[in-house]
């Protein structure tokens, strides 16, 4: 059984995986079971009645009261104990103990937002603490995403003008993997986040001095960790390699060639105007999906700016 | 047999007909010419042009998932735009589902065989059925154009708002589906007319071959879950054009209500495509068994359960998506009953094999294999419908590889039995049996080696419909592709020996398998309005104990006036008098 979740299913690292696991298992072995009766029945007839002359007769057997009933009653039986089981687990996924930890999450077209208690906002990196249970509250701001731990057993569609929720509490303090599991265009497949655990002191740590650092950072460095924060990385690369959007190597100061045919130079200007409003200039050969960062303040757009200027 | 008291007015004359061999005169040899078979009304004609629509638009949509996995070969870009893979995923799906599966078995086979096991010239409104071909064409064409004038990314499933954000085309491919949806109303309609009007004298509803208790359920889904396509459509409309709040958040509508809809019409579809593949299984594992089936009342009414459950569960599809525990419980719940009928199905074929005389031809072959990947279909669907395994499984590969078992190990193996086990009747001529086993054993096997690993790699987290993956993936999504490949050459075969068959195969005989079924009881391929005589029914399609020629029964059509309909009962014991007289 253990041999069967290992080759199956991803690390088990929340309270929820035992329980989803365990149905797992159930409902994979009862299956096997019956499969493989059923296939081995169906080639033993296919044997042991082959036809051997073309004149054959064969017996008139139309029904069995008896035998319908049975393999009726046994599988409702059996479907009975799983759905019971399902549901039993499910009830759990449902309700958050009133003491959870509450972090917000806010899914975009492609990256996601963490917003802690104090305001800090970190992106496609969340941290939890360990052992203690967490609950998301979770919105999106364009389409339908939706946020997928599988080590933790949980998803749950994020919705735009609405809240959904979900809860867990990790038990190991591996860094486990997010996928978006709701189709949202280009970069669906690219709309990864990884979940980073904690202890509660570490985690307290951790929240005091990420707050803090930012206002010590020298703009390159602070640039150079929004890059990373707020996704940008997804869609564009570091070293020349193509992607949904331009390279951003030797981007600075080289003449780019617009949708319309225009030329513009990539200075300071325009590269703040393509994060705060993205669509009024497009790069020739690209798409106009970038979303927009407003939520970037100054010191932010400069500190990328600053960062982008160094990537040669 | 015991003798009936019938009253002396209604014995009849019954006569035997033994079919043609070889016939000179078939409805493939008369009203020859392309102008003849685009207005013809010949339900056999119509049912060979659906038959040639959905065998193109299946190699289409193969093509296209041949591409994809071609392009999941490694987790980055290989050849493909990630906007590319996004369209061609979407066309997959699309195709498969709306112009090969929804259409695939009733429409093709349903059209040939189903006035053939009823007794009858043609269906009951053969205009009809032509506009319902038309239909779907045009239905195509608009899809088509849909694609051309701007590519949709979204997948088949149209989800909003991100169908209604995204450029393309998304209005006019969903008014494709809403044509191709009436094509799918008008041929229910006439199934359900010519199943109760048109069955012929003695042919009760107790002696209906499974293959039509099976239309006959499918058509009442397409019925009735059709039209709630062209509500959701007109809602669509309404939204884009008026600005009313539907599914728009942005005006105050709700994004979770479009899944509601859509997967009403949606699952209920789920069984239009698969429901009929159980009555080609039916057929064939008696037929192959050479003996009555097991549980006749059991598969038939199962089958209409099918139909009326399917309607109850379509929330099943959305339970990560924010819906409340209590519907979620009651879908979960629900879903759990369609397995039941299932599983008696399954059983009883099993069953049927019991002490038979089993002949692996091709057809049953397929049904063999249909039996094995259909099991892991449903038993997969046991795993996501339990609510709690679903939060994990759901919308990874796991669900792909589910609904591919379903679809592809249960309907499309089930369209392959059919359409061996038909073809000599189709078009009177045999094909390779030893290249058709072969590429049995290709498409089986490329088919688990396709599927299989997907199972593994969604239980490990694998989502659909990405472009990209993480590289410990890699491994499964390889032997995924060589599976595709495999099942590729599969076909490959399949085609050659049937298009070498149609060539120069050599002529069937009318009954090549020795079946009890009406249709085997005329010439292959049939003459243009099937029988000159009206057959008369004194056994079910499943009588193997009976001797052959008291299914080739029937009466002069000059007087077949007074012998249709109602009194079927007593002209059926009368004609089991006159089938005593002529011992």
């Amino acid at each position: 059984m253990n041999r069967l979740s290992d080759f199956m299913l991803p690390p088990a690292r929340s309270t929820f995986a035992g329980e989803t696991d365990a149905l797992f298992n159930f409902i994979n072995i009862v299956s096997l079971i019956l499969l493989v009766g059923i296939t081995i029945a169906m080639i033993y007839f296919a044997i042991k009645y082959r036809r051997r002359s073309e004149d054959e007769t064969t017996p008139l057997i139309t029904h069995h009261a008896g035998l319908e009933i049975t393999w009726s009653v046994i599988p409702l039986i059996l479907v009975l104990i799983v759905f019971a089981w399902g549901f039993k687990g499910y009830m759990n996924h449902s309700t958050p103990p009133s003491d959870s930890y509450e972090i917000r999450v806010v899914g975009a077209s492609w990256r996601w937002d963490f917003i802690y208690e104090n305001g800090f906002v970190s992106t496609n990196e969340l941290h939890v603490p360990k052992d203690r249970p967490v609950r998301l509250v979770m919105s999106s701001d364009d389409v339908i995403h939706s946020f997928f731990v599988p080590d933790y057993r949980v998803k749950r569609d994020v919705i735009p003008n609405r809240y959904t929720q979900i809860w867990f509490e990790a038990t190991s303090s591996d860094t486990s993997q997010v996928f978006c599991t709701e189709y949202c265009g280009t970069a669906h497949s690219n709309m990864l986040a990884e979940v980073i655990v904690h202890e509660q002191s570490e985690f307290d740590d951790w929240l005091a001095s990420a707050a803090a650092a930012n206002d010590n950072m020298s703009p390159v460095e602070l640039g150079e960790q929004l890059i990373g924060q707020q996704g940008c990385a997804t869609c564009h690369s570091s070293d020349g390699s193509a992607g949904i959007g331009p390279t951003f190597q030797g981007l600075f100061g080289s003449e780019r060639t617009m949708t319309d045919g225009s030329t513009v130079t990539a200075d300071e200007n325009y590269l703040r105007e393509s994060m705060l409003e993205p669509a009024t200039r497009v790069v020739e050969g690209y798409q106009p999906v970038m979303p927009t960062f407003a939520q970037l303040n100054d010191r932010q757009l400069d500190a990328i700016i600053e960062y982008l200027k160094t990537i040669d | 047999m015991s003798t009936s008291e019938s009253t002396h007015e209604n014995t009849l004359q019954v006569r035997r007909y033994k079919p043609e061999e070889a016939p000179r005169k078939t409805y493939l040899t008369e009203e020859k010419g392309l102008k003849a078979w685009l207005t013809t009304v010949d339900h056999k004609k119509i049912g060979l042009m659906y038959l040639g629509s959905i065998a193109f638009f299946f190699f289409v949509g193969g093509i296209l998932a041949l591409i994809l996995r071609t392009e999941l070969w490694t987790p980055a870009q290989n050849f493909l735009s990630a906007d590319a893979y996004n369209q061609i995923f979407t066309l997959h799906g699309a195709i498969m589902v709306f112009f090969f599966l929804v259409p695939s078995v009733p429409a093709a086979l349903g059209n040939f065989i189903l006035p053939l096991q009823l007794g009858c010239k043609d269906v009951a409104f053969p205009r009809l059925n032509l506009a319902s071909f038309y239909i779907y064409l045009i239905g195509a064409v608009i899809v088509v154009g849909a694609i051309l004038t701007g590519g949709v990314d979204t997948g088949w499933t149209f989800y909003t708002p991100y169908s209604t954000q995204t450029g393309g085309s998304v209005m006019i491919m969903t008014f494709g589906v809403f044509v191709l949806g009436f094509s799918s109303i008008l041929t229910g309609v006439n199934f359900i007319t010519t199943i109760h009007r048109l069955r012929a004298p003695g042919l009760g509803w107790n002696r209906l071959s499974l293959f039509n208790w099976s239309l006959y359920a499918t058509s009442i889904i397409q019925l009735l879950a059709t039209p709630v396509l062209a509500i959701t459509l007109l809602l669509l409309t309404m939204e884009r054009l008026l600005g009313i709040g539907i599914f728009d958040p942005n005006i105050g509508g709700d994004p979770v209500l479009f899944q509601h809809f859509f997967w009403f019409y949606s699952h209920p579809a789920v069984y239009i495509m698969i429901v009929p593949g159980f009555g080609i299984i039916s057929e064939v594992i008696s037929t192959f068994s050479k003996k009555h089936i097991f549980g006749y009342w059991a598969i038939a009414i199962s089958s209409l359960a099918i139909a009326f459950i399917g309607f109850l569960v379509w929330g099943h599809h959305m339970f990560t998506a924010g819906q409340s525990s209590l519907a979620n419980m009651v879908f979960s719940f629900l879903t759990f009953f369609v397995g039941i009928p299932t599983g008696i199905k399954i059983f009883n074929w099993v069953a049927t094999m019991y002490r038979g005389s089993i002949d692996l031809k091709v057809p049953m072959l397929y049904a063999l294999y249909f039996l094995f990947l259909f099991m892991i279909g449903g038993f997969t669907g046991i795993m996501v419908g339990a609510l709690l395994v679903d939060v994990h499984l759901h919308d990874t590969y796991y669900v792909v590889a589910h609904f591919h078992y379903v679809m592809m190990g249960g309907m499309v193996f089930a369209l392959l039995a059919g359409l061996h086990y038909w073809w000599p009747k189709m078009f009177g001529k045999m094909y390779n049996e030893t290249w058709a086993k072969i590429a049995s054993v290709f498409v089986f096997i490329g088919f688990n080696l396709t599927f299989l690993p997907q199972f593994v790699m969604g239980s490990l987290g694998m989502p659909r419909r990405y472009f990209n993956y993480l590289e410990e993936f890699q491994i499964y999504h390889q032997l995924s592709t060589m599976g595709a490949f495999t099942m590729f050459i599969g076909f490959s075969i399949m085609i050659t020996y049937l298009i070498y068959s149609m060539m120069k195969g050599e002529q069937a005989k009318a009954n090549p398998w020795g079946s009890r079924a009406l249709e085997w009881q005329v010439s292959s391929p049939p003459e243009l309005h099937n029988f000159h005589h009206t057959p008369v029914i004194i056994h079910g399609p499943y009588d193997y104990h009976k001797p052959m020629h008291e299914f080739q029964l029937g009466i002069d059509s000059v007087h077949s006036e007074n012998g249709h309909g109602e009194n079927g009962h007593s002209i059926a014991e009368a004609t089991v008098d006159a089938a005593e007289e002529r011992h």
